[in-house]
């Protein structure tokens, strides 16, 4: 696997609090482009929170303190005058619950783009083909997109999701725990679907279990109660642990 | 085995009078209907259909035309839905989406104090104060016109659309926002695309209520809006008196001869003020439940 030399995200020394309990301690981490990084380890670790960090989510949470800083492609993301409705068109997300907006699937995958100012008909079909493509979910619902959204399956919907945020060609994906309510070949659809799209975007996921991490990683990182405890390209991770903690999980001792 | 009897016993009793309760309210609503009905319809016999849907109401001259009132009571309900559903969802959007938590930890038991105004009071706000602004301000004859009228119930139907629009929007889960968010919307496009969409069954019943209380609203109305029984036809009816159905039957009950033809036109109108109300309500249960069935809605 050769990644870019420049990573594509720079985490550094992220420190994240909200109202009263940490969620990040001093985090340090570099993300390659066109490879899928893994966020994994047990619940309240804060890979959540880094994700919606990338793409500041966080920014109307109220009562919530930050310290370090998150660069992409080597600017500063939070420094003053960036903005924020840009960095998220460049950003995507994905969330853990399928959320198909009200209306129909032509509507849903538009929206952003729409949001944007699309208003050429013949662009906007072709973004529609492109990203539901991409998403793997065309040849599902080809004939249906004038259907309500919420008449899809779960799987269907979550990769609805997925073709949404690619409407907007983001150069950056992030994923959290996006399979967490799919059945298992719903699940092996929208992980092959990544493995298509590492090849033009940025990928970060939250995955819901060691194994989807194992299965996915390009490069992954280890997270415990706030802090990275280690991070290493490929599959080390998984079969090579430095770190007593990381074995432990890994191997199922506890999590 | 004694004190076993005993609860048995109290168990029969409690069920027995929550079911008695129950019942009992009911038969009052059934039997407070057939009590309107039994005096209502014989209205409809006595008079003619020509005479009773004309436009002309002068009980003394048995002139039972209810249109005027009809289409009082609509314009001025109307005007008022107009003025108060735009106001009450954006302060509702703005309550719960813009405002700061301590602001609207401030504004929404103050909204909810509103409601409680007493109508008369209310009324006697518009007569001293809105009607003599009215009258100045556009410099009509008179201030006691339907459109003051409308201001006022405007105002009285303000707080129950805010509170219930507000509940609505409150739950528009938060996921909703985060997917607007992240798809690179501003702050104003997620509220406005997703999160009020989201909200549109809540928020259609807000109105509903919202018109239930002023279509019914009889106090205000009648301190304000002038009482006269014209025919609100020509463009700038809104800015002359008018008379709604509630006003009617409330000015003239108490001065009728029981058992009269007159006595039994104001109940005939109570038919018809329930008739109308009962439409409203059956129109907006069925857009409710058509959109939420094609599962647009959450």
């Amino acid at each position: 696997m050769v990644t870019d030399p420049a990573p594509k995200i720079r985490i550094q020394d992220v420190t994240y609090a909200y109202d009263d309990a940490a969620a990040l301690r001093n985090v340090t981490l570099d993300i390659p482009a066109h490879a899928i990084t893994v966020l994994f380890g047990p619940a309240g670790g804060g890979k959540t929170t880094l994700l919606r960090l990338i793409n500041r989510l966080n920014d109307l949470v109220e009562g919530t303190r930050m310290s370090g800083q998150i660069l992409l492609d080597n600017e500063d993301i939070y420094a003053p005058g960036v903005s924020v409705t840009d960095l998220r068109r460049r950003v995507g997300m994905v969330f853990a619950l399928p959320l198909p907006l009200p209306g129909s699937v032509r509507q849903n995958v538009l929206y952003g783009p729409r949001l944007a100012g699309l208003r050429d008909q013949g662009r906007a079909d072709e973004i529609l083909f492109r990203s539901l493509n991409q998403a793997a979910l065309w040849e599902e619902v080809k004939d249906r997109l004038d259907d309500s959204a919420s008449a899809l399956s779960g799987g269907q919907q979550q990769r609805l999701c997925i073709a949404r945020s690619l409407a907007l060609e983001p150069e950056v994906l992030l994923l959290d725990e996006p399979t967490s309510g799919l059945d298992p070949i719903s699940t092996a659809k929208v992980e092959h679907s990544l493995f298509e799209l590492k090849k033009d975007y940025t990928i970060v996921i939250v995955p819901h279990s060691v194994q989807q991490a194992a299965r996915v990683a390009d490069h992954a990182a280890f997270f415990l109660m706030g802090e990275l405890i280690e991070h290493q390209p490929e599959k080390k991770l998984f079969t090579a642990p430095q770190k007593k903690r990381t074995e432990d999980y890994v191997t199922g001792r506890f999590g | 085995m004694k004190n076993k009897n005993h609860l048995r016993w109290s168990e029969f009793l409690i069920q027995t009078l929550i079911r008695v309760l129950g019942f009992s309210s009911i038969g009052f609503v059934l039997l407070i209907f057939l009590f309107l009905l039994r005096e209502g319809i014989p209205v409809f016999f006595q008079v003619s259909p020509t005479n009773l849907f004309g436009t002309r109401w002068y009980p003394t001259f048995d002139l039972f035309g209810t249109l005027p009132l009809i289409l009082g009571s609509v314009l001025v309900t109307v005007t008022a839905i107009v003025i108060a559903v735009p106001l009450g969802v954006t302060t509702a959007v703005f309550v719960r989406e813009v405002a700061p938590n301590w602001a609207r930890e401030v504004l929404k038991p103050m909204i909810e104090v509103l409601a409680g105004i007493p109508s008369v009071v209310l009324g006697f706000f518009g007569m001293t104060l809105l009607a003599p602004f009215v009258r100045e301000t556009l410099g009509f004859p008179t201030g006691l016109t339907a459109f003051t009228g409308a201001l006022i119930l405007a105002y009285m139907a303000l707080p129950t659309i805010i509170s219930v629009a507000e509940d609505a929007l409150d739950a528009v889960p938060k996921s909703y926002r985060d997917a607007g968010l992240a798809m690179g919307a501003t702050q104003w496009q997620t509220i406005w695309r997703v999160v009020v969409p989201g909200a549109r069954s809540g928020i259609v019943t807000a109105v509903m209520l919202g018109m239930g209380r002023a279509i019914g609203e009889t106090m205000a109305v009648m301190m304000v809006t002038g009482n006269a029984a014209r025919m609100p036809l020509s463009l700038d009816s809104i800015f002359r008196p008018a008379r709604t159905m509630t006003a009617t039957i409330a000015a003239e009950m108490g001065e009728v001869a029981q058992g009269s033809v007159h006595y039994h036109a104001l109940f005939g109108i109570g038919i018809l003020l329930f008739l109308l109300t009962f439409i409203i309500n059956l129109a907006a249960a069925t857009t409710i439940f058509k959109k939420r069935r094609r599962g647009g809605l959450r």
